[in-house]
């Protein structure tokens, strides 16, 4: 095939964009350019993807160890279409908002695009192999990111994040090495159909270890909790176009490889709605990691829910809040049934969105008062007006409002998990407390959390905008420019889709995650 | 086409080296650096002549090997012999301030010289397949190191080197005779084919005392490669030697060490009892290695001990791979980390030299603000620690990946554990290093970083090199034995 792979054209353009940068050409410019290109190409390729065909489209290969079935696979499904289009519209939001910084504004620039590739690049690819490294390409560049041009305590955050991940990494590497050799010999590959293909035709052996050290690697990129301790610090120190990237963007990898790799090599036996692809490992453990996982998912959201309230900075909290709401995501991967994992997967781009919304108002705001602490914010409604209106739309967006697509995601998520276990699941002595099973306590305790995020934004919006307001911000300048354009367009997409979430579950649908 | 004997590359190396010291000698005037342009070329040639080499006499195949695994450290010793002499010529200036002589440029003759035979010897040992053999060639390279070690007769720290090294290498070279000798002493062989073809043979009762030579042999291995609990010469023979030694004798003599290691066990660990305990005592030292090696090196400031360290952990991952030397993928594992550690750490020692010389130390702290100061040279080292450090698309994550791989094969889970574990306080130390160059503001009165551009163009070729293997190995990885 002749023609250029339009997935390889997404990679490429924030790559070369920011070899242009470090070459020499000016930095906020070829930024802009390379990421409104790439949303350009985004778009596109949405509107050429045909959402009526069944698994991977645009696909090409060039193998690179073919003695370990290692290829450079190139390839989209829905899933991957609706990732793509994220991560190009959280790019473009984060350039946008971005303030060239007055040392090294060209490695500033170039480190977002390099976090954007690797998002992207992850999320093109088939070959599990690349997958993992497109991801590891945002790891340096969020390191020098938060510790060059950070807030507060940059350095220890920095360390902190770098360490985590790459640790997490590795245990994710070990992972995928197992999965790789769990395969029979012979026919091992990482190429992500193929796998699905041998699982499909029953020839994975049980592999409760591998889909453990996928859980706690991917677990661990996530911020599961009791893995999550690097995220919230790491997003209250990053500037904001790196938090907005790195929440909206990159952390979604964790969650779509595990809806991906796990959801559909290791689907779940124990569940009862309708299950993906029979079950390579035995009904007890399976039993006991889905029960794992719903303990761990509980504890992100009622967990962090709380320590998200306690909160005494807008920073602190929104990172809080992002590690939080993985719980959700978590919630409708472990329940693995079509409502779920729509759910889900709608979660991811609602979530991306909302967070990087909230990551770049919080930035404007440090620009203006050079503080995020609550106790010296308030009143901000009378000077800016815009600006609260606006973070009011993207707090609600985040709660998951109706309206917001937000609240499609967790909807479908609360509805799949109830149905999700079977009846007997968390049975004690062959009688089940409270007449419920494990998964619907869990999504009881999941739609508490609603709650929860419902009291910690809108007390974050009274302390920020209301009350008196403090003389010394009385001219707080108005938002405006390029932040106002990419915060309003984040908000109109989460509003049109979620009065029209059909637009994206259509894409879902067309996803080869379903069997 | 015209074979050359594999014999002659050795000897071509020799002959280079005893030309280069006549022409020391008769050209007392001459600018002492062309002797090492001198060298550069003649090892370019043999190296070309690699490329043509026929099949050994057979009357020599008793104790000289040329399969492809030697031939392919062959090269490795060529092209790292070249890479030293590239640093020579950078670092002259600095060997030059501490042998004071009576003439400018006295005594710094021998300097670019020894690294050709240590050359000979290191492509020796990648043949030897006899133990007397592996004894001599072992004993050039070894006695080289130690002249080079302590060049800089007018600096206390070199001389400490040499003479610690010269103390830890003569210990070691008793180990390993005594090896040898109860080895020879079980079987009556002294070559790796007789002993392979006698060890099926050995009753019962004799296997603890061969296993007793074969350990000690181990141990001396573990000195050389730099294994724990063997690895205490390594961070002050690292830090006091002459830097493009240090570079050397971490790259080169390690390879060599690697490579005798699988060499000689190569036969004992045909036998199925034998090979139970040697495993377990080669995943002992791996374990060992990598966390000894891995948190020493997490406080360390000064980065030529940091590399140090780093060479110690680098020997445990290598190490990991022996141990699973059960798995079908684990030779390949092993030598292409050998690959990969020999561009990435070359590559920091391209840039070290230039950066200390211009700041006048090797500390962490002297490559604050490099990245605003000399942004080639900054990206050069980036591109080194993060290989080193193990971030995908450099070769050296593809190295973990290779050792992983193997090891998960054999199930040694508890060395993948430490292992993974030992990478993540791996990217603490070498991005402290990044951290410096990038987070840090230089020093107001830093002066200008000077660069040969015969360095500029090593460090070129080999970050280039790193990225490259690291993105696409296919072309590479059909190169290995």
């Amino acid at each position: 095939m002749s023609a250029v792979n339009p997935l390889l054209i997404l990679i490429l353009v924030p790559l070369v964009g920011a070899a242009f940068i470090l070459i020499g050409s000016n930095a906020r410019t070829t930024a802009l350019i390379a990421a409104a290109l790439n949303l350009f190409f985004a778009l596109s390729l949405w509107a050429v993807y045909n959402q009526g065909g069944n698994g991977y489209q645009f696909v090409s290969s060039t193998p690179v160890i073919p003695s370990m079935g290692i290829a450079f696979t190139l390839g989209a499904d829905g899933l991957s279409v609706l990732m793509l289009l994220l991560a190009a519209l959280v790019t473009a939001a984060a350039v946008a908002v971005a303030r060239t910084p007055d040392r090294n504004a060209n490695w500033f620039y170039a480190s977002l695009l390099f976090i954007s590739a690797g998002g992207i690049g992850a999320f093109a690819s088939i070959d599990l192999f690349f997958f993992y490294m497109f991801h590891e390409l945002a790891l340096i560049p969020t390191f020098l990111l938060i510790g060059i041009w950070g807030s507060g305590d940059r350095q220890a955050a920095a360390w902190k994040a770098t360490i985590y991940l790459a640790l997490g990494s590795f245990v994710l590497l070990l992972g995928l090495i197992g999965l790789y050799l769990i395969q029979p010999d012979g026919m091992r590959t990482f190429d992500l159909r193929a796998i699905i293909g041998l699982a499909d035709a029953g020839l994975l052996p049980d592999g409760n270890w591998v889909y453990l050290l996928l859980l706690v690697g991917f677990g661990i990129l996530v911020s599961l909790f009791p893995f999550h301790t690097w995220a919230p610090q790491a997003y209250a120190s990053a500037p904001a176009p790196a938090a907005m990237l790195h929440a909206g963007v990159l952390k979604k990898f964790g969650l779509y490889g595990l809806i991906r790799i796990a959801g559909t090599v290791f689907p779940n036996e124990v569940t009862n709605g309708v299950i993906l692809v029979p079950i390579p490992f035995y009904h007890d453990v399976a039993l006991s990691l889905s029960n794992l996982l719903l303990v761990l998912l509980v504890g992100n959201i009622l967990y962090v829910g709380y320590v998200t309230i306690s909160q005494r900075k807008l920073d602190w909290m929104l990172g809080y809040s992002s590690v939080m709401h993985m719980g959700y995501i978590f919630l409708g991967f472990a329940a693995l049934n079509v409502l779920s994992v729509t759910g889900a997967s709608l979660m991811l781009f609602a979530h991306g969105l909302s967070i990087a919304a909230l990551f770049a108002l919080s930035g404007e705001l440090r620009e203006r008062t050079g503080t995020l602490d609550f106790a010296e914010l308030g009143g901000f409604a009378k000077p800016m007006p815009a600006f609260g209106l606006l973070f009011g739309f993207a707090a609600f967006a985040a709660i998951g409002l109706p309206g917001f697509v937000g609240f499609a995601g967790e909807l479908l998520v609360f509805f799949g998990a109830f149905v999700g276990g079977d009846s007997l699941m968390g049975a004690v002595n062959g009688k089940e407390i409270f007449q419920l099973n494990n998964f619907q306590i869990a999504t009881i305790c999941a739609v508490w959390g609603v709650v929860i995020s419902a009291i910690y934004m809108l007390r974050a919006y009274r302390r920020i905008f209301f009350g008196p307001l403090n003389d010394r911000w009385a001219g707080l300048p108005e938002i405006s420019g390029p932040a106002r354009v990419a915060i309003v367009t984040l908000i109109v997409v989460m509003l049109v889709t979620g009065f029209l979430p059909r637009l994206l579950i259509k894409l879902i649908e067309s996803a080869s995650i379903w069997s | 086409m015209v074979m050359i004997s594999a014999l002659a590359l050795e000897i071509c190396v020799v002959c280079v080296g005893i030309f280069l010291l006549m022409a020391d000698s008769f050209y007392v005037h001459a600018d002492k650096r062309s002797l090492a342009y001198g060298g550069i070329f003649g090892l370019l040639v043999v190296f070309a002549m690699t490329f043509f080499v026929g099949p050994v006499p057979a009357d020599y195949t008793g104790f000289y090997t040329n399969d492809d695994l030697g031939l392919f450290f062959k090269r490795f010793a060529l092209l790292g012999t070249i890479l030293t002499l590239v640093l020579s010529i950078e670092y002259a200036p600095v060997v030059e301030r501490w042998i004071p002589g009576s003439k400018p440029g006295a005594g710094l003759g021998e300097f670019f010289i020894l690294p050709v035979f240590t050359c000979a010897g290191l492509m020796w040992m990648a043949s030897s397949a006899d133990f007397v053999m592996i004894f001599c060639s072992l004993e050039l390279v070894t006695i080289s190191f130690y002249i080079q070690v302590a060049y800089m007769r007018k600096n206390a720290a070199s001389l400490e080197a040499g003479t610690k090294y010269l103390i830890l290498g003569a210990l070691s070279t008793g180990f390993l005779v005594y090896g040898i000798t109860w080895i020879y002493g079980m079987t009556g062989q002294t070559s790796l084919r007789g002993i392979s073809m006698v060890l099926g043979f050995v009753p019962h009762a004799s296997q603890t005392a061969l296993l007793f030579g074969v350990g000690l042999v181990l141990v001396a291995l573990g000195f050389k490669v730099a294994a724990a609990p063997f690895q205490f010469w390594v961070p002050d023979v690292y830090q006091g030697a002459p830097t493009p030694v240090t570079a050397f004798l971490s790259v080169g003599s390690k390879a060599a060490g690697f490579v005798v290691l699988m060499r000689v066990l190569g036969p004992f660990l045909a036998v199925p009892e034998i090979e139970a305990k040697l495993v377990a005592a080669l995943q002992i030292l791996a374990g060992l290695t990598l966390i000894y090696g891995n948190l020493a090196a997490m406080p360390q400031t000064n980065l030529k001990r940091l590399l140090g360290y780093s060479s110690i952990a680098h020997a445990g991952y290598l190490l990991v791979g022996v141990a699973s030397v059960g798995s079908p993928t684990a030779g390949r594992a092993v030598v292409f980390y050998l690959l990969g550690y020999f561009l990435m750490t070359f590559l920091a020692f391209l840039v070290l030299i230039p950066v200390a010389k211009a700041t006048g130390g090797d500390d962490i702290a002297h490559f604050n603000g490099l990245g605003r100061r000399a942004p080639g040279l900054a990206l050069a080292m980036l591109i080194s620690m993060l290989s080193l450090a193990g971030l995908p698309f450099t070769v050296g994550f593809l190295g973990k990946f290779f050792i992983f791989e193997a090891a998960m094969r054999e199930q040694h889970y508890l060395l993948v554990a430490i292992g993974v574990v030992t990478v993540a306080c791996g990217f603490y130390y070498y991005l402290k290093v990044v951290r410096a160059m990038y987070w840090q503001p230089a020093p107001a009165d830093a002066p200008p970083i000077v660069v040969s551009p015969l360095t500029r163009f090593a460090a070129g070729l080999l970050a280039a090199l790193i990225l490259i293997i690291g993105i696409f190995p296919r072309p590479f990885l059909q190169l290995l034995p």
